[in-house]
């Protein structure tokens, strides 16, 4: 007993002192610029954010080995939260304590949790391809920007796809919604609906309950007693790779399903049994996919200066541009806001407006042309359709939005409503 | 009876309500606050899962779920009614006690591992409840947004002002456990866990008690959905699904099952060691690694140690942190000698 109290007292005693050397860096020092960056590479969808979060920081790398920010060195301050509220609450008040000006939050439940504190503590976090399809009204939620295209935008698209795909009339047609039976998975619907009574079609939902590996009954109606025209898929995790695995079971053409972002990546299709079993799927983008962008070959550049080979995150396109997306959108709003400033420290509010400011900042093709305003805070909830052919993805067509009248009109109520 | 007989321990809890109340809050950075704040939140759910598992003897994974019919019931009242935050917090934590006794209705006929399984059905009914009724959930988006609460005029809303916020309720919860063992009732629920045919025999209602023990359990959960809900402005379902219902039990194995304090040591180690796992590697193993490897490293190896750690205590001492506790005090007690 004794020796292991004292074995025990030791521990303690060691582990104090090595948590009170830890050197508290200073807040914002001189000429450097802080992100806060939420992470899930441990957690339920760890399978994004180990390949986002590198690609995240390969960019402020690259934007540090060019001299930074109009002077500025840009740091990327990252926590992992294993996709868990609280780690994440106490991430965002860390970032805070460093000094960060924005905020990179991934995770629906986070940027729900975080909503009220970005507003009280003026600073902008945002939400790429998920949470609440309502924060894309910038008077309404000041201080979160999706910048990248809602559940909302995605459904209004994928009608859009749809209807040229059947020829131009979707009047008479059905089409079957495949859904992950939680929230982010329901929240499209309601356009979808909208747009079934504008289009004339007949819409059926189907829902996957969590943790989404179980769909055989859900598909095995939507091909054969539903019989459906076309179906749009709305999957996250791993339910992705088991709905191309079904659907191939019942022989329902793979080339009449289109899927929203979360079941588009290089590694859904994997898990879905490789590129060749995949053939004709069609997968819906917010950042450009495959290897052969610019800023890219620059990031490849810079490895190889170092004397290194490129990371193996970068195979994975579609996740790994994604984090690049994300990257340059906090470093483009940060380059405005500091330019405004000219020369000042900026703050978040600064940081805000410099979101707002964004427009036509392409990155060679991999970012759409996004126009950020302070009404509309999603960026004109541009995407991109790529069909997988060939063992490979290729671009079907360029960024388009659709039926934005339908779903500004959904914003409008949602905002109207609380 | 007074809860502390001896001076010196009046004496220790007089230092500890300066040290939190004042030194702490007053020092320190809102940062570390906001921390404490998780802590405090931990600290009363994890007393409410002590009194159903560790005094009464019932296993339940429905902690979660209960904390959201708390926090539900209150942001519908908030947002509808417009009611202040002490009755929703009365109100959640009241509808929370009722749900509970009604999942722990099971609990009369089967014990151990079945009536687990059987709160497992209850985490997983409510979850789906609240996920699908747009009336409780305001939405397909499941999350109804609430307003900071006010005492007066004031809002609160900085971490400081939700630290002395929440550590007024996590004083009450705490007296209030340690009366409630102290009372009639409290040893009915002790008795139970440690025999029920015997304490059927020596007078004790088992239907009454269980139920009562599910219900006091559940009120507690329910409040910390409410404070939870209070803390981030939103109820939303996704922050009180099963992984929760875990991560509490988790915390009272490790602290000590029929303690107070080991419920307090559960919360504070479960909340705290991930941070200063972080903290810790984020000083030592830029040393040995490159910066790639390190962001790579840092949550897993994080992850892997939490785990160990965890091992580790409940293999030094089965009965938890509390017991762990007590031998280091009896040890310096008798100091220099062997204890």
């Amino acid at each position: 007993m004794r020796k292991s109290l004292t074995a025990l007292i030791a521990i303690v005693v060691a582990i104090a002192g090595i948590v009170g050397s830890v050197p508290s860096a200073s807040a914002q020092s001189k000429g450097e610029i802080v992100i806060g960056l939420q992470c899930d590479r441990t957690g339920a969808t760890q399978i994004v954010g180990t390949v986002l979060c590198p690609a995240f920081h390969d960019y402020i790398a690259l934007i540090n080995s060019k001299g930074g920010v109009e002077g500025y060195k840009v740091k990327a301050l990252e926590i992992d939260h294993e996709y868990k509220v609280p780690p994440g609450v106490e991430a965002y008040e860390r970032h805070k304590k460093e000094g960060a000006v924005t905020m990179a939050i991934y995770g629906t439940p986070h940027i729900y949790a975080l909503a009220a504190k970005l507003t009280e503590d003026r600073i902008p976090g945002t939400s790429p391809g998920f949470g609440s399809a309502a924060a894309a009204d910038g008077t309404r939620y000041p201080y979160i920007f999706p910048i990248a295209a809602t559940y909302w935008s995605q459904g209004a698209a994928a009608v859009d796809f749809v209807k040229k795909q059947l020829g131009g009339n979707l009047k008479g047609k059905k089409i079957a919604f495949i859904f992950y039976d939680n929230p982010a998975g329901r929240e499209p619907i309601e356009v979808i609906e909208a747009l079934a009574a504008k289009e004339g079609f007949q819409l059926k939902t189907f829902a996957v309950p969590p943790p989404g590996v179980e769909m055989g009954a859900q598909v095995l109606d939507i091909a054969q007693r539903f019989r459906a025209d076309y179906v749009i898929g709305h999957l996250f995790g791993g339910a992705p790779g088991v709905s191309i695995k079904e659907f191939k079971r019942v022989g329902y053409p793979l080339s009449k399903f289109v899927s929203f972002v979360w079941g588009a990546a290089e590694a859904n299709i994997e898990a879905g049994g490789g590129f060749a079993a995949a053939e004709g799927y069609h997968a819906m983008q917010f950042a450009g996919v495959g290897g052969d962008y610019p800023v890219l070959n620059e990031i490849r550049e810079m490895y190889k200066k170092e004397g290194k080979q490129p990371p193996k995150e970068m195979a994975s396109t579609v996740f790994y541009n994604r984090g690049v997306l994300i990257a340059a959108l906090h470093v483009e709003a940060i380059r405005n806001a500091v330019k405004d400033k000219k020369g000042g420290k900026i703050t978040g509010e600064d940081a805000k407006k410099g979101f707002e400011k964004i427009s036509n900042f392409t990155l060679g093709g991999l970012v759409p042309p996004l126009k950020v305003t302070p009404q509309d805070h999603e960026g004109g909830g541009l995407v991109q359709i790529w069909q997988v052919k060939g063992g490979k993805f290729v671009k079907e067509t360029d960024w388009f939005a659709a039926y934005q009248d339908v779903v500004a009109k959904h914003i409008k109520e949602a905002a109207a409503k609380k | 009876m007074a809860l502390y007989p001896l001076p010196i321990a009046r004496y220790t809890v007089a230092a500890f309500a300066v040290l939190f109340f004042l030194v702490i809050p007053l020092m320190l950075h809102e940062y570390f606050l906001s921390v404490a704040n998780l802590v405090w939140i931990a600290v009363i759910g994890a007393l409410g899962l002590n009194i159903l598992v560790g005094y009464t003897g019932q296993v339940s994974i429905g902690h979660g779920a209960f904390m959201s019919v708390g926090a539900y019931t209150a942001a519908n009242l908030a947002t509808r009614l417009d009611s202040p935050w002490p009755v929703n917090l009365v109100a959640g934590g009241l509808m929370a006690a009722l749900i509970g006794a009604i999942v722990g209705i099971p609990s009369l006929r089967i014990k151990g591992l079945y009536l687990a399984i059987a709160t497992l059905a209850g985490q997983l009914i409510i979850e789906w409840t609240i996920n699908h009724v747009t009336f409780i959930s305001g939405g397909v988006q499941a999350s109804i947004e609430v307003a900071r609460p006010r005492l007066g005029p004031y809002v609160l809303s900085s971490q400081r002002d939700m630290y002395y916020f929440l550590l007024f309720f996590v004083v009450l919860a705490i007296v209030g456990t340690m009366n409630l063992m102290r009372s009639r009732i409290g040893r009915a629920f002790i008795a139970i866990r440690d025999q029920d045919i015997a304490a059927e025999i020596i007078g004790i209602n088992i239907f009454r008690y269980k139920l009562l023990a599910f219900a006091v359990s559940s009120f507690y959960a329910g409040a910390t959905g409410v404070l939870y809900t209070y803390f981030l402005g939103i109820a939303n379902y996704e922050q009180f699904q099963i992984g929760v219902s875990i991560d509490y039990l988790a915390m009272i194995i490790i602290g000590g099952l029929g303690s107070v304090l080991g419920s307090i040591f559960g919360a504070v180690f479960v909340t705290l060691l991930p941070i200063v796992i972080r903290y810790a590697m984020e000083a030592v193993s830029g040393v040995f690694f490159s910066q790639a490897t390190v962001l790579n490293l840092i949550p897993a190896l994080r992850l892997t140690l939490f785990g160990a750690l965890i091992i580790v205590f409940l293999i030094l001492e089965p009965e938890g942190l509390n017991r762990l506790w007590r031998n280091i005090r009896s040890y310096f007690r008798v100091w220099p000698f062997a204890y």
